[in-house]
């Protein structure tokens, strides 16, 4: 029974929304026993400072991160398609705002 | 011309040319572990920090003080959290970290392990300790590890406060009575050795520096460091009247900087070593707190256990 009470806390990643209208953020993380600990302890160490108005806390170990190593395949593929900019094209002034 | 270049070698140069390193990428062991050392003392740091500063929550002179200091002291618990979830973005467990604080294995800045006799070293404190510590860590928003460099930029707005509030303990004090202005001055001769000496030894007898410096870790050497704190601080001083206790110091006209008398480095390595005023009492007070809050730590523990296998049974309840 000890054993089992005396395991580190989990990880828990932390995300804060600012202010209504803009995305949660990573803020950092931290250890908690449960998921209302988590959310009670992410308020005393990530908004002292009124830096939220709604928080998000997620086991870290439920994050799938993509792998350094998959860099190229992953995000090369856009690197030569400026096309997909609006710059690409030449608009003459004339036809205004576009 | 070289056909390929080393691992290491690429290391060297995603670091020289500025880009962060997160905590996926490959990097030298010897990268990871001077991370590890000095992110986990930093960390000690903050939360050994508490102490000094938690001997005079009971004994502010006024409610204003006395939220503000609570304030402080609850700011440090949060940047030591800061730090200790950096350190562990490279594979150290936090009760490793905990453990190695608690053994004594493990150091932190050795400024801590001095007393703060009067409420004039609240002031000092937040002046001195804090503003040298802002100088290290304002470099430290740079450094190259990215939750590293994250965590510091998150400290640094935190801490400005800190150190002027502290100023305003000392500009009160040195604008107050005889005896107020004294405990000022007493507080500042106490104080401004060991907070000089918080950016480490001196350049030629910091070795491990070169290699801090080369992978970005560290931006800016202890000595350079130093003397843009005692530039600053000098000026501090002059104006609440106070005096730094040192007879060497004068303006260098040429230099541009101030001049300042030998550091005894006898009295830093002695305090670093464990011999400092209050290293036993700092590190018996970590470990009376850590034990007596073993109990909270398994009841919640428990309480959690409790949750889940209750979710489970609902859950197949339900589902039968």
């Amino acid at each position: 029974m000890k054993n089992d009470t005396s395991k580190p806390w989990p990880l828990w990643e932390v995300f804060v929304r600012s202010k209504n209208g803009l995305a949660h953020k990573h803020a950092g993380s931290l250890h908690a026993s449960d998921q209302e600990m988590a959310l009670k302890n992410a308020r005393d160490v990530y908004t002292r400072r009124s830096e939220g108005v709604s928080i998000w806390v997620v086991l870290s170990s439920s994050v799938i991160a993509s792998s350094p190593d998959d860099k190229e395949p992953l995000f090369e593929p856009s690197d030569d398609k400026a096309y997909r900019h609006p710059t690409f094209y030449d608009i003459p002034d004339d036809v205004g705002h576009m | 011309m070289r056909e390929s270049i080393s691992i290491e070698e690429r290391f060297e140069a995603f670091v020289a040319a500025e880009n962060r390193v997160e905590p996926k990428h490959w990097m030298p062991d010897a990268y990871r572990k001077t991370l590890v050392r000095q992110i986990s003392q930093h960390a000690h740091s903050e939360v050994v920090g508490m102490l000094p500063e938690a001997n005079w929550i009971s004994r502010a002179p006024s409610l204003r003080s006395k939220l503000i200091l609570l304030a402080k002291v609850q700011d440090e618990a949060g940047h030591g959290l800061y730090l200790y979830s950096a350190a562990e973005t490279l594979g150290t467990p936090r009760e490793k970290m905990i453990d190695d604080l608690l053994s004594g294995k493990a150091k932190y800045s050795s400024i801590f392990n001095y007393p703060t006799l009067t409420w004039a070293d609240m002031g000092a404190v937040g002046w001195l300790v804090d503003g040298a510590a802002i100088a290290n860590q304002v470099m430290l928003c740079r450094t190259s590890y990215g939750p590293y460099s994250r965590a510091m930029v998150r400290i640094c707005k935190e801490e400005s406060f800190h150190q002027r509030q502290g100023y305003e303990i000392m500009m009160n004090l040195s604008k107050g009575t005889k005896g107020q202005k004294e405990m000022a001055q007493d507080a500042l001769n106490r104080w401004w050795w060991p907070s000089v000496m918080m950016f480490g030894p001196s350049d030629d007898n910091s070795p491990n520096s070169a290699q801090s410096m080369r992978w970005r870790i560290k931006r800016k050497s202890n000595d350079e460091l130093r003397q843009e704190y005692i530039d600053k601080t000098v000026k501090q001083a002059e104006y609440l009247g106070l005096k730094i206790p040192d007879k060497d110091l004068k303006w260098n006209e040429e230099t541009g900087h101030y001049e300042f008398g030998a550091i005894d480095w006898t009295e830093f390595f002695d305090v670093i070593a464990g011999n400092g005023p209050c290293n036993a009492e700092r590190i018996a007070a970590r470990q009376k707190a850590h034990n007596d809050g073993a109990w909270v730590r398994e009841a919640a523990s428990a309480y959690a256990k409790k949750q889940s296998s209750r979710k489970l049974k609902v859950t197949q309840d339900s589902a039968a």
